[in-house]
C-alpha cells in the first residue's frame, strides 16, 4: 500500500515539476503580450514596421533598422565564422598531428567558455580603437560582426569536429583506396558525410549571435539606422531593450516589450526554418 | 520494510527539496514584508532616478550612513522620468531629477540640492575651442560632419548623443532648438560617464554632457575638453553667478511631505557641510 | 597547406585575445582588490560585494532550478519516456525555452519578478530569472544522465522484483551523480556568464547585500558597467575579467572531470 503511495507520490512531484518547467516558455510569451498590448491596442501594430524613426518618447516606433540590424549582425558573423569553422575542424582532423589537434580543441573548447561580456570589453578596448584608425567611428557593424564571429567559431568548429570525427573510417579508408586524394577525401567524403554535424553547429553559433546582447550593446554604437555600410553603426533588437529599459516608462517601456517580442517571433521563425533546413540535410 | 523505509526517505529528499525552494520564496517575503512595515530603528531609503545625481546622492548617502549606522541607503540610476515615475508610486522615497519639475508634477514636493550645467565636450587634442550655437545645431543635424569645416582637422565628427528618456537630451534639445528626428548620431550613449568614455577614447567625437561629471573626469587626467556654449566657459564662477546658459537644478523629489528619516537624509544633503562634497563632484552648491 | 595556414592564423588571433585579458587583469588582481568594497565607481577599491552579490545570485539560481529540473528530468527520462504527451509537450517546450535570448529572459524577469511579484531590482529577481533561464540545460543534462543507465541493469532489477522507486533510488540516481553534478556546473557556468538577464532584474547596486530583496551586482555586470559607464575603468574591468574567467574555468574543469569519470560518449549530442 504505502509504496505504491510512495510511487504515487515521487510520480506526481515530478510530473508537477514538468508542468513547471513547461509552462515557464509560456508564461514568458503570455507577460511579453501583457507588457506590450497597452501599445498595441493604441497604435496601428504596422507602424511598428512602418514608422520613419525610433522616438518612443515622442510617438514613433519604427523598429524595422533595429530588425535589420539583428539579422545583418548575425549574417555577417556567419559569413565568418562559418567557412572558417569548417577550416579549423579540417586542421584539427586531417592535417594536424594528434597532439596539435587535441590542443587546438582544448583552446577552442576555453573560447567557447568565455562568456560574451568578456568579449564585448575585448572588442570596445581593443578592435573598435583599431576599426576607428581604418573609418571612425569604430563602434560599427563591422566590429559587431567580427566580435561575434570570434564568439561563435568555437561552437561551429567544435561541431564540425564531432561531426567528422564520427564518420566512420571505413569510408574514408574506402576513397583512400579508390586512390582519391586527401583533399578529395575531405572535400568530397568527409565534408559531405558530416554535413548535419556541421549544419547543427552553424545553427547554434547563429542562433547564439541572434540574441546576443552585450557584445553588440557595446561595439556596434546603437545608432537607429539600417546602416550603408559596414562601418556605419547599428542597433539591435536585443542592444534596444538593454540600452532603454532602465529608462523607459508606459509606452516607450510597452514598445521595448514589443521589441521582445519581435525578437522572440525572429528567433522562432530561425528555429523554425534551421529545423527543416537540417531535416532536409539529414534526408540527404 | 526496509524498501518502504528507503522509499520513504527519498519522498523526505524531495519534500526537503520542495521545501528548500518554498523556504527562498518565504524568506524573500518575509524580507519584503520586513521592508514594507519598517522599522523606524534600523530602516531603508530607497533613491532612484537621474544618472547625474546618482552619484552625488552615493556620495551624500555615503557620509549619512556613517552618521546613522541604523540607515542604508540604496542609491539605484534609472533617469530622471524614473525617478518622478518611482517616487510617484512609492517605489522609492526619494526621486533624483536633474532638471525642474514639468506643470504636470507639480504635485510632487522637490528640493535642490545643488546647480549643473550641460556643456559639449571633445577630445583633449582637437583643435576647436569654440562652437557657435548654430554650428552645434548643424553638427549635430549632420549639415556640418567634419571638423575641416569649422576649422579642425580634416576628419569626419563622431557624434554622440544620448539614447530616450534622459533629462540631458531633453535639455540640450531645448536649448538648441533641435528636434529629436533631425539629429543624426553615429553613437548613442546612456549615461554621462559612457559619454565622457567614448570621447576620451574618440578624438573626433562630440557629446554633450552633466559639466559635473566632465569636469570631474577631466580633474582625474582623462583626455577631454570642456566647450563653453555661447562663449561663455563652463567654470565654476559662471555657473555660480548663472551666466553659463544652459543651468539645471539637481532635485530630490517626494510625494509627500518628508518625515523621518526621509526628511532628515534631504535636510542632511541640503546643509552646509555637504557643500564641499557637493564641490568635490564639480557641483554647484546652492546660493546661501 | 590553406588549412594549417588558417588555423595558425586564427590560433594566434586567440591567443591574442586571451593573452590580451589574462596580461592586462592579472597585475590588478590582489588581496586588496578581491576583499575590499568598489571605490570611486569602481575605479579604486575591490570587488568584495560584487562576489558576494554573485554567489547569492547563483544560490537562489541553483536552489531553484534543481528541485524543478531534477524533478523534471526524472519524470521525462523515468516515467514518460518521451513517449506521454505531455512528456512530448514538456520537452518540446523546453527545446523552445533553451533557444530564448537571454534578454527576453531579462523583460520576463522585471515585468514578473521585479514588477508583478513586487520583489524590486533584487537577488531574488535576478536569481529567479536565471532558474529559469538554466532550466533547458541542467534538465537536458541530467536527463541524458538518467537514461544512460543500461537497460540491462533496469531489467535485471525489474527481475529481482524491485520497485521503482527502489530501482530510481538504488540503481539510477547512483550511477547518474556524475550527470546531476556535470548539469550543476553546467547551470552554474551559463548563470555566472550572464549579463543581459541581470541588468534590469538584479540591478546595478555595488554595495555588500544584506538580504536577498537587496540589489546586487553580478560580477558580469560589474565588468559592463566598468568598460561602458565609468572612464578609467578600464583596468578594473580587466580585472574582473580575469576572476570571472578563473571562476568559470575552475567550473569547466569540474564538469570535464564529472563527464570523464561518466564517460565522454555518453554526453555526444548535448
Amino acid at each position: 500500500m504505502s509504496l505504491a503511495r510512495t510511487e504515487r507520490m515521487l510520480y506526481a512531484g515530478c510530473r508537477l515539476a514538468s508542468i513547471c518547467s513547461g509552462l515557464i516558455v509560456l508564461f514568458i510569451g503570455f507577460f511579453l503580450f501583457k507588457e506590450s498590448l497597452p501599445l498595441l491596442l493604441k497604435i496601428n501594430p504596422m507602424r511598428f514596421l512602418n514608422d520613419p524613426g525610433w522616438h518612443p518618447t515622442e510617438g514613433q516606433f519604427g523598429l524595422f533598422p533595429m530588425f535589420a540590424g539583428s539579422l545583418l549582425i548575425t549574417v555577417g558573423a556567419m559569413i565568418v565564422a562559418a567557412p572558417l569553422g569548417i577550416i579549423l575542424a579540417v586542421f584539427c582532423r586531417f592535417f594536424a598531428p594528434r597532439k596539435i589537434a587535441n590542443a587546438y580543441q582544448a583552446l577552442l573548447s576555453v573560447l567557447s567558455g568565455i562568456p560574451s561580456v568578456v568579449f564585448g570589453l575585448w572588442g570596445l578596448v581593443v578592435l573598435a580603437p583599431i576599426i576607428r584608425h581604418v573609418q571612425p567611428p569604430g563602434v560599427s557593424l563591422l566590429a559587431g560582426v567580427l566580435v561575434l564571429a570570434v564568439m561563435i567559431l568555437p561552437t561551429i568548429a567544435l561541431s564540425a569536429n564531432a561531426a567528422m570525427t564520427s564518420v566512420p573510417f571505413e569510408y574514408l579508408q574506402g576513397a583512400a583506396a579508390l586512390g582519391f586524394s586527401k583533399w578529395q577525401r575531405v572535400w568530397g567524403v568527409a565534408i559531405p558525410a558530416a554535413r548535419p554535424g556541421i549544419v547543427t553547429g552553424m545553427i547554434l553559433g547563429a542562433g547564439r549571435a541572434i540574441g546576443e546582447t552585450m557584445v553588440v550593446l557595446m561595439v556596434c554604437g546603437n545608432v537607429v539606422q539600417v546602416p550603408d555600410s559596414v562601418f556605419d553603426p547599428v542597433r539591435t533588437l536585443t542592444a534596444n531593450i538593454a540600452l532603454e529599459m532602465s529608462y523607459a516608462l508606459s509606452d516607450h517601456r510597452a514598445a521595448l516589450f514589443v521589441s521582445g517580442l519581435m525578437l522572440l517571433f525572429v528567433v522562432m521563425g530561425f528555429v523554425a526554418i534551421s529545423e527543416s533546413i537540417r531535416a532536409k540535410v539529414i534526408e540527404k | 520494510m526496509i524498501l518502504v523505509a528507503a522509499s520513504s526517505n527519498l519522498t523526505n529528499k524531495i519534500k526537503q527539496g520542495l521545501i528548500l525552494s518554498l523556504s527562498i520564496y518565504l524568506g524573500g517575503m518575509s524580507f519584503a514584508a520586513r521592508n514594507a512595515h519598517a522599522d523606524p530603528s534600523e530602516s531603508q531609503l530607497v533613491l532612484t532616478g537621474s544618472s547625474t545625481v546618482a552619484p552625488l546622492a552615493a556620495e551624500i548617502a555615503h557620509h549619512f550612513e556613517k552618521m546613522h549606522r541604523q540607515v542604508r541607503v540604496d542609491v539605484q540610476t534609472g533617469g530622471s522620468s524614473r525617478g518622478i515615475a518611482d517616487a510617484r508610486r512609492g517605489l522609492a522615497d526619494i526621486g533624483m531629477v536633474s532638471r525642474h519639475l514639468k506643470p504636470a508634477e507639480e504635485h510632487l514636493w522637490e528640493f535642490p540640492i545643488a546647480y549643473d550645467g550641460i556643456t559639449l565636450i571633445v577630445h583633449k587634442s582637437n583643435p576647436v575651442d569654440g562652437l557657435s550655437n548654430n554650428e552645434v545645431r548643424e553638427i549635430y543635424q549632420g549639415r556640418i560632419n567634419n571638423w575641416k569645416m569649422l576649422g579642425g582637422r580634416d576628419a569626419p565628427i563622431t557624434v554622440v548623443n544620448k539614447a530616450a528618456g534622459h533629462s540631458t537630451l531633453e535639455l540640450f534639445t531645448d536649448y538648441f532648438h533641435l528636434k529629436q528626428q533631425e539629429i543624426r548620431a553615429s553613437v548613442i550613449i546612456g549615461d554621462n560617464a559612457q559619454g565622457i568614455k567614448t570621447v576620451a577614447g574618440n578624438p573626433d567625437a562630440i557629446a554633450y554632457v552633466s559639466i559635473g561629471a566632465a569636469a570631474y573626469d577631466s580633474g582625474q587626467g582623462l583626455p577631454i575638453k570642456l566647450l563653453p556654449v555661447d562663449q561663455v566657459s563652463p567654470t565654476l564662477f559662471n555657473l555660480q553667478s548663472g551666466k553659463f546658459p544652459i543651468l539645471r537644478p539637481l532635485n530630490l523629489v517626494t510625494l509627500e511631505v518628508p518625515e523621518g528619516w526621509v526628511k532628515k537624509f534631504i535636510q542632511f544633503a541640503r546643509s552646509p557641510e555637504m557643500k564641499s562634497i557637493i564641490q568635490e563632484q564639480y557641483f554647484v552648491p546652492r546660493p546661501d | 597547406m590553406l588549412c594549417t595556414g588558417v588555423a595558425v592564423g586564427v590560433g594566434l588571433f586567440f591567443f591574442w585575445l586571451i593573452g590580451d585579458i589574462f596580461l592586462k587583469g592579472a597585475p590588478g588582481i590582489t588581496w586588496e582588490f578581491l576583499w575590499d568594497e568598489p571605490e570611486n565607481a569602481g575605479r579604486k577599491g575591490g570587488i568584495a560585494p560584487v562576489l558576494v552579490s554573485t554567489a547569492a545570485i547563483l544560490l537562489v539560481t541553483l536552489g531553484t532550478a534543481v528541485p524543478i529540473g531534477f524533478g523534471t528530468a526524472v519524470f521525462l527520462a523515468e516515467f514518460s519516456q518521451g513517449k506521454t504527451t505531455l512528456g512530448r509537450m514538456v520537452r518540446r517546450a523546453l527545446d523552445v525555452l533553451a533557444s530564448v535570448p537571454s534578454i527576453i529572459f531579462g523583460l520576463f524577469g522585471n515585468a514578473v519578478f521585479s514588477h508583478w511579484m513586487g520583489l524590486g531590482f533584487s537577488i531574488l529577481s535576478g536569481g529567479l530569472t536565471l532558474a529559469c533561464m538554466v532550466l533547458p540545460i541542467l534538465i537536458r543534462t541530467i536527463e541524458a544522465g538518467l537514461r544512460a543507465v543500461p537497460l540491462s541493469t533496469r531489467l535485471s532489477a525489474a527481475a529481482l522484483g524491485l520497485s521503482r522507486v527502489a530501482v530510481l533510488r538504488d540503481l539510477i540516481f547512483p550511477a547518474a551523480v556524475p550527470s546531476l553534478a556535470a548539469g550543476l556546473l553546467l547551470g552554474l557556468g551559463r548563470a555566472l556568464s550572464e549579463t543581459a538577464a541581470l541588468i534590469f532584474t538584479s540591478g546595478y547596486v555595488s554595495r555588500m547585500p544584506e538580504s536577498l530583496l537587496d540589489s546586487g551586482r553580478s560580477l558580469s555586470v560589474h565588468i559592463y558597467d566598468l568598460a561602458m559607464n565609468v572612464p578609467g575603468g578600464d583596468t578594473h574591468a580587466y580585472a574582473s575579467a580575469w576572476v570571472l574567467i578563473v571562476l568559470l574555468f575552475s567550473i569547466n574543469g569540474l564538469t570535464a572531470l564529472c563527464l570523464d569519470h561518466w564517460g565522454k560518449t555518453r554526453m555526444r549530442g548535448l
